[in-house]
């Protein structure tokens, strides 16, 4: 599947396109097809998002996996610092990444 | 310490209030990223994997406590509770929030910071020796040079948009501490047959893709036309410098490309016709510098005996300590280098540690190694078990410096949007597989680099051991070279053969250092071991 990702312009958060707008998690990226390069030019022009790029992921029941995993660690933080990443509580969620 | 003047302050201040208004404009929407992406670069502030990255300038690697306290201070208030000290002697945030930008390097500006020119094809913050004014090999304090290099290279108009950015390092002892010949300018302060002090230039040293080790092009430049000489490097490298492709726009490709001799037979027609010019800075202004850095008032008469009675105490001033020119103290080399941590990585709570350190023991005054360790450089013997126990209970007590567990590495793929492979995770199971001190003692000098790509951040090429991570096909690859150095014997490192995973380079560092230790004689360190007998036992042991 493609999915659209960027971060957000003031935070620099990494973000993730769900259809009506922009999530930090990346389970709720979805499926853009053909129309990725509308929804990037309008949503750049709405000046909220920044580097917008159109990526690979795969969709399974546990989620949406990132093809490349330099966006699993754009998705799930540094796995050096599980403290630092949106799994905290997670020991284990480093593996997903690799 | 060099101390801002009303003209220094004056350019920064007006620097911190131009962003501020251009995030504003940014933020407003009335700037695209297009439009503010060169701005924001050009104070230092990228976009990385995660979040905005702040780099700030630590020129030369020289700080007081105040504004150590401070790096500490920003890393508690904008970010989350660390920074990264990085091999350019530089200190990086992670998760900077855009509009909270221009109040970091207002706070900066106020202890006499910036993050100018820490991005772009500009001349970036000069680096040195980190024992600077401190070594007792020292020939010449290199800081009033490296002071006078920063005034000149800020803001410098002609050589703001250079083929590629430009590093410059200057040193002023034979011990080169600074990785001077792997830099775009290496310069080295020596003395003559007669007495008198020179600058010697080694230009188009590098690494990245195409490592180089520059060749010197000036022998003996005295010291009052260094800036014209640099001007004439500059500007041959400036007018013939590829802009073309930017893999082949660094000075070293020119110098390869047109060869030493005509590089510096060029430079020498510039250099003539610069000092026609008076370009120069007057005299007087290298004198007014220099008093910035007169000799702290160390006492006289003090013994240099140390109680070493506490046997973890006196392995960290064996490993940790190096002779200061003044008797009675020492220099001291605060490692950030845990078993298992993050190389460069030091919380905020550490960072303000180290500041009331070097307030209470060390003149007040710091220093950043491009080895990621902190410097109290003017330390009496007679405090060095109080600074241990305090460092110790901070966790800053480790007793590695230059042995395996010393790790240079780059932020890599946990952080860097340019890297292909992550380096910490490599750099921690290397720590934890050698966390045995005394193995690693039993190693010896053992100067191991890693980077995350082929930019080399992590000195990879000049590394002992290097390893460099490579993207195979979306998995990470590592890359193990042999024989690389950095000092006075500065050497490539040679690549072994195929990569391998994160696991496998571990055990391949591990064979490595035990066809060493079977094949050393008596005094070799890793890297002569290598140069004597060559790839071969390596790699028959590492490939079978």
């Amino acid at each position: 599947m493609k999915i659209i990702t960027g971060n957000d312009l003031r935070t620099g958060d990494v973000i993730w396109w769900t259809g009506q707008g922009w999530s930090r998690l990346v389970d709720d990226a979805v499926e853009v097809g053909d129309d990725a390069d509308a929804i990037i030019a309008r949503e750049n022009a709405r000046q909220i998002v920044t580097d917008t790029q159109v990526i690979d992921a795969e969709r399974s029941a546990e989620g949406v996996r990132p093809a490349h995993i330099k966006d699993r660690i754009r998705a799930l933080g540094p796995t050096v610092r599980m403290d630092l990443s949106l799994k905290p509580a997670d020991p284990e969620a480093a593996k997903w990444v690799i | 310490m060099y101390q801002y003047d009303s003209y220094d302050q004056a350019m920064v201040d007006a620097r911190v209030a131009e962003f501020r208004d251009q995030v504003e404009r940014r933020l407003a929407g009335e700037i695209t990223e297009d439009q503010f992406k060169p701005l924001r670069l050009k104070n230092g502030l990228y976009l990385q994997l995660h979040a905005y990255m702040l780099r700030v300038a630590i020129p030369y690697g020289t700080l007081n406590s105040r504004q150590m306290r401070m790096l500490g201070d920003i890393a508690d208030k904008y970010d989350r509770g660390y920074g990264h000290f990085t091999t350019r002697q530089n200190i990086q945030y992670n998760w900077i929030k855009l509009a909270d930008a221009p109040d970091i390097l207002a706070d900066l500006a106020s202890v006499e910071m910036h993050a100018i020119q820490t991005s772009g094809n500009c001349i970036r913050n000069t680096t040195s020796d980190q024992f600077a004014g401190a070594a007792a090999d020292e020939l010449v304090d290199p800081r009033p040079y490296a002071e006078l290099l920063r005034q000149w290279s800020t803001f410098h108009p002609e050589f703001d948009y250079l083929p590629r950015k430009f590093k410059i390092a200057i040193i002023g002892s034979d011990t080169d501490r600074a990785a001077m010949k792997l830099h775009d300018i290496g310069i080295q302060l020596v003395r003559n047959d007669a007495g008198e002090i020179g600058c010697r230039f080694y230009v188009g040293g590098g690494m990245g893709r195409t490592p180089m080790i520059a060749p010197v092009i000036g022998d003996f430049v005295p010291p009052l036309q260094m800036i014209s000489y640099l001007e004439a490097c500059l500007r041959v490298y400036n007018r013939y410098g590829r802009r073309d492709n930017k893999y082949k726009a660094r000075i070293k490709i020119l110098v390869h490309e047109i060869g030493a001799d005509e590089y510096r037979r060029q430079v020498q027609e510039e250099f003539a016709h610069i000092l026609t010019l008076g370009l120069e800075p007057p005299p007087a202004e290298l004198e007014r510098i220099k008093g910035f850095f007169e000799q702290p008032g160390f006492e006289t008469g003090l013994p240099d005996d140390i109680d070493l009675s506490d046997p973890d105490f006196a392995l960290w001033v064996d490993q940790n300590t190096h002779a200061h020119k003044q008797p009675g103290y020492a220099i001291v080399t605060i490692s950030l280098k845990p078993v298992g941590g993050i190389p460069g990585d030091a919380s905020a709570d550490q960072i303000r540690l180290m500041a009331d350190l070097a307030l209470d023991h060390s003149f007040d005054e710091l220093r950043v190694t491009h080895a990621q360790n902190i410097v109290l450089p003017h330390v009496k013997k007679a405090d060095l078990y109080a600074i241990w126990q305090k460092l110790d209970a901070a966790g800053l007590a480790n007793a590695n410096l230059d042995l395996i567990g010393d790790i240079i590495a780059c932020p890599g793929l946990d952080y860097c949007a340019l890297a292909n492979a992550r380096s910490i995770p490599v750099a921690q199971k290397i720590s934890q597989r050698f966390a045995d001190i005394g193995r690693q003692r039993e190693l010896g000098e053992l100067k191991l680099k890693i980077s995350g790509c082929i930019n080399a951040c992590g000195h990879h090429h000049a590394g002992h051991i290097g390893i460099l991570g490579v993207d195979r096909k979306g998995v990470e690859n590592y890359q193990l070279l042999l024989g690389g150095s950095e000092g006075a014997d500065t050497s490539l490192g040679t690549i072994t053969g195929p990569g391998f995973n994160e696991d496998g380079i571990v055990d391949a560092v591990e064979t490595a250092t035990n066809v060493y230790l079977a094949q050393r004689t008596d005094g070799e360190r890793f890297v002569d071991t290598f140069r004597r007998i060559g790839m071969a036992p390596f790699k028959e042991a590492i490939y079978g």
